[in-house]
């Protein structure tokens, strides 16, 4: 499907790199320096992750937490009370959708901004999501990712785990206008 | 947002089920936050050790939950039961109190991996409930 936001998605991936033939430097355009350890984390929680599983959870987590996220659901059927929205399949396969497309970013650490331009696009230009609630989701993630490795996730591992939720939440709000 | 009694009746059937790890809970907590949120160090530049479970850190984060232990015992008003704690921390330590939700979620995610079973989305909700109004309870003197 081609958005407006698609040609913005392949100057930002290009420019970065212009960016770097021009300059010689091959960090040129890129958002965020990496510890080897980040890499690591990032790439061994995602691995150790049912996407299946870890999505639909978060996405019922936020929205029984945080019940005002429910307003960009409304097509979604029965979202009544805890259990109704935790039984709603199209809640579900939205939990799957969004950690799939996180996957995206764990794939391009060092090119999420250009990787979510596009996606960018479509959270504010058609689906209207206040770019706050990205955060409230990255919290419930975190939530549920500690729950599945309990005393495994150590400050570290969450302070990486938390900085790459930050990277995906600002590449997501960044085509905001 | 405040609290209704089903709220208050799941944070406190919570805390009856994790307080006897309080003080694990606090010191893993506070640790986490210094950890995850390096700026919330300058608030303990005073302490030699700011490492994970050090000394002070870990007498610290026992400290905090003997505070939030006294705000559920006050949770039908904390704003009144918690002022001689938001004096201290309004006056005396100056925490700015952006800062409470930070050690929130810390919390939460302490309780989260050390409780999994005892922290479904319905439990997590009124927890979170209750930590905004106790941090609210406690910028109660800030001006």
């Amino acid at each position: 499907m081609l958005w407006e936001g698609s040609t913005a998605a392949l100057k930002d991936a290009r420019g970065v790199q212009d960016l770097q033939t021009c300059t010689k430097n091959p960090k040129a355009g890129i958002m965020v320096e990496w510890t080897e350890f980040e890499r690591a984390t990032i790439q061994d929680i995602f691995a150790r992750m049912d996407y299946d599983v870890v999505g639909p959870a978060a996405l019922f987590r936020c929205l029984v937490v945080y019940p005002w996220t429910q307003r960009y659901f409304g097509n979604f059927g029965n979202l009544y009370n805890a259990a109704a929205i935790i039984a709603n399949p199209m809640v579900a396969n939205h939990g799957k959708v969004i950690l799939h497309g996180m996957d995206r970013a764990v794939k391009n650490m060092d090119n999420i901004k250009a990787t979510y331009a596009e996606l960018s696009v479509l959270h504010s230009e058609k689906l209207h999501v206040d770019p706050d609630n990205f955060r409230l989701l990255s919290d419930c993630l975190t939530i549920v990712v500690a729950a599945q490795w309990g005393k495994e996730f150590t400050g570290e591992i969450q302070a990486a785990f938390q900085k790459f939720l930050a990277v995906v939440v600002t590449s997501l709000g960044k085509q905001y206008h | 947002m405040s609290l209704t009694d089903k709220d208050k009746a799941a944070v406190k059937a919570l805390w009856a089920k994790i307080s006897k790890s309080a003080d694990a809970i606090g010191a893993d907590a506070l640790g986490r936050l210094l950890c995850v949120y390096p700026q919330t160090k300058i608030y303990f530049s005073h302490w030699g050790d700011l490492s994970y479970n050090s000394g002070p850190v870990k007498t610290h984060g026992k400290k905090v939950m003997g505070g939030i232990a006294l705000a559920i015992s006050r949770i039908d008003d904390m704003t009144n039961g918690l002022l001689e704690l938001s004096e201290q921390h309004a006056f005396k330590l100056r925490v700015d109190p952006a800062n409470f939700k930070l050690l929130a979620h810390c919390i939460q995610v302490v309780i989260a991996s050390m409780f999994p079973n005892d922290f479904p989305p319905e439990v997590h909700v009124c927890m979170d409930k209750f930590l905004a109004n106790l941090a609210l309870a406690l910028a109660e003197r800030y001006r």
